[in-house]
């Protein structure tokens, strides 16, 4: 299958270092993974590497077969679909517009048919419908996060990376978001990996965790595994432990010492 | 197409909403049109020779039922008066709508810039030294020696970016940098000056139409032929500058690539507008604002309601300018302000949205 791999990643902020010789295993297609670490670990440069927005000292990314670097970066960027972890805009464009955006992909002036019902379905799907003739300036924190979702979901890609999509979401939207975006993955076989703060969030959802820290990959495997590892409780620092939850998910409790 | 049958009502409510606000802008693009067409001949049809607008027509669509007279008035005088307006006026409102897009900034227009004072300060050493940058030009040297510094102006600009990076702030800061620079050079000229010199260099920076010939006429239009689809076939990109320099990079935009070919273009058309009419203050912001606020940005209908609007401003000064004394046609750059800033002031005010902030 297509997995995702990188391999010997070097990449330095002018002279500050941020990775040397970092590389991850095979990601599978069609599981999430959850991209964790602590702030600054360096999350949303290695997904900048990966989309290629970012290019590194050395190292490759391998999609399968394909070296990407082989890849223009607007082909790259078509197969890998990146959404960035801010997103304020004061534009005078509609929710439903800034879809159609994304979902148009800068190719092509005219929207036909197909186009407007795609974007229509996609933010019903999202449960955003209600928000489509809003302007995106008018949108709280929380309802840009879901728009900027639709946006990298209405894509059609074999990557996708989330870099933070439920930071500024309430309980039921973090689970509406993520759940969107574990079964869009699943349904399309794609390979997908979030960026979340939260670790009972990742152990809810992800198949597999990536956890990054003083900039290497210090532990990949399923939640257990990475949730019961002593890298995490080292980069963290703080003490971490797990329990089971009345529904028989694992629960992450931290604590200060 | 088998899954529309699955398309849900609802999404279908959400497709008709958008459709309709298609419509609307479709609409609004050709009543534009439509009025800026009925301003075109409002403009021919004032000034002293008592014309009628619906002989005015006439002679427009077929010259030669055209008495002499008529044929001197309506064809080689006022004709190209009225078209270099809405030429001008297009030009302007395309060049603020896609400045202040790039620049992601509500106050960038070609003055921000500094282009139109270094145009400003070429024509002044025209004017008072007699200097030509490019000799052999004839009458047109102030006009040229205007497009020329205009043109140094954004490559200044250009090479500035390429040293340190193309960031919105610091273009827009090199460009107040620029416009103090020329504004003192100009103060220098203005302070030797003769006072016929002065006369002519105070005429030429309050902008006028005056001077608009058939061929001027039409290089103006051929650039706006030559820009327009180019900066349509953008769109898509441009719309997505605005959501952000992250979001656009992630699409496939190559942002900084965007930003200097675009700024290439819109120097040009500035250039050549401000060379052959003089400083036409506040159209090239005006215009976009308000047709931002009409259709909002999705390039595909704000670039040309932005050119439609500076035309119709342009138009309109021109007739206002000849008819507020008759006999008398005013400085157009004089009324653009006088006008332009109380209207833009109530739209301000008036408006619900705010959408820079």
């Amino acid at each position: 299958m297509n997995a995702l791999i990188a391999e010997n990643l070097t990449f330095s902020y002018g002279t500050r270092r941020i990775f040397d010789r970092v590389g991850f295993d095979p990601i599978a297609p069609g599981q999430l993974t959850a991209l964790i670490g602590p702030n600054a670990a360096g999350k949303s440069t290695l997904f900048r590497l990966i989309a290629g927005l970012l290019k590194p000292e050395t190292g490759k990314v391998h999609l399968g077969d394909t070296d990407l670097d082989t890849l223009t970066t607007r082909t790259r960027l078509e197969r890998v679909c990146f959404m960035p972890q801010f997103f304020t805009a004061n534009a005078a464009l509609t929710v439903f517009d800034v879809v159609m955006m994304a979902h148009k992909q800068l190719k092509g002036w005219r929207v036909n048919e197909a186009d407007m019902i795609a974007v229509g379905t996609a933010l019903q799907e999202a449960g955003i419908g209600h928000l489509s003739e809003a302007y995106v300036s008018e949108l709280s924190g929380g309802q840009s996060q879901m728009v900027s979702v639709t946006q990298a979901l209405i894509r059609k890609s074999d990557v996708y990376l989330f870099d933070e999509p439920t930071s500024a979401l309430d309980l039921r939207h973090q689970l509406d978001v993520l759940g969107q975006i574990k079964s869009a993955i699943a349904d399309r076989g794609a390979i997908g990996v979030v960026a979340l703060h939260d670790l009972n969030l990742a152990a809810r959802f992800a198949d597999n965790l990536i956890l990054l820290g003083e900039g290497r990959i210090l532990a990949q495997g399923s939640p257990a595994q990475v949730l019961r590892a002593d890298a995490i409780s080292n980069t963290y620092g703080v003490a971490i432990e797990t329990s089971k939850g009345p529904r028989e998910e694992l629960i992450v409790h931290a604590y200060a010492s | 197409m088998s899954d529309r049958t699955l398309v849900s009502g609802d999404a279908m409510a959400l497709v008709r909403a958008y459709k309709l606000r298609n419509l609307r802008r479709i609409l609004l693009v050709c009543l534009a049109f439509v009025l800026l067409a009925g301003l075109v001949v409002i403009d021919i049809t004032t000034g002293p020779a008592d014309l009628s607008i619906w002989r005015t027509i006439q002679v427009i669509l077929d010259r030669s039922i055209a008495t002499p007279k008529e044929d001197v008035i309506i064809w080689q005088l006022r004709l190209p008066v009225a078209l270099m307006a809405i030429a001008v006026g297009a030009m302007l409102g395309v060049a603020g709508a896609e400045m202040q897009t790039i620049l992601n900034n509500p106050l960038a227009d070609p003055f921000t810039l500094g282009l139109s004072s270094a145009a400003g300060f070429g024509a002044a050493l025209a004017i008072v030294l007699g200097w030509s940058v490019i000799p052999a030009v004839g009458g047109l040297f102030v006009s040229v020696n205007a497009f020329v510094f205009a043109m140094l102006t954004s490559c200044a600009l250009f090479l500035f970016t390429r040293l340190r990076g193309v960031t919105p702030e610091a273009m827009i800061l090199v460009g107040i940098a620029m416009l103090f620079t020329f504004n003192a050079l100009l103060a220098f000229l203005q302070y030797g000056a003769s006072e016929i010199q002065l006369a002519q260099l105070i005429f030429w920076q309050l902008g006028s139409l005056a001077r608009a010939t058939w061929g001027k006429v039409g290089i103006c239009f051929a650039i706006l032929l030559l820009m327009l689809p180019w900066f349509m076939s953008r769109s898509w990109a441009l719309t997505a500058l605005r959501m952000g320099e992250d979001k656009a990079a992630a699409l496939g935009v190559n942002v900084g690539l965007l930003r200097i070919t675009v700024l290439a273009g819109v120097s040009l058309l500035a250039a050549v507008a401000v060379s052959f009419v003089g400083a036409i203050a506040f159209v090239g912001l005006v215009g976009p604002h308000i047709a931002r606020m009409i259709v909002g940005e999705d390039q595909r209908g704000f670039l040309p309601l932005s050119a439609l609007c500076g035309a119709l401003i342009i138009s309109g000064t021109s007739i206002a300018s000849k008819a507020i004394t008759p006999g008398i046609v005013y400085p157009i750059g004089m009324i653009t302000s006088l006008i332009g800033i109380p209207f833009f002031i109530l739209l301000i005010l008036g408006q619900r949205k705010r959408h820079w902030q």
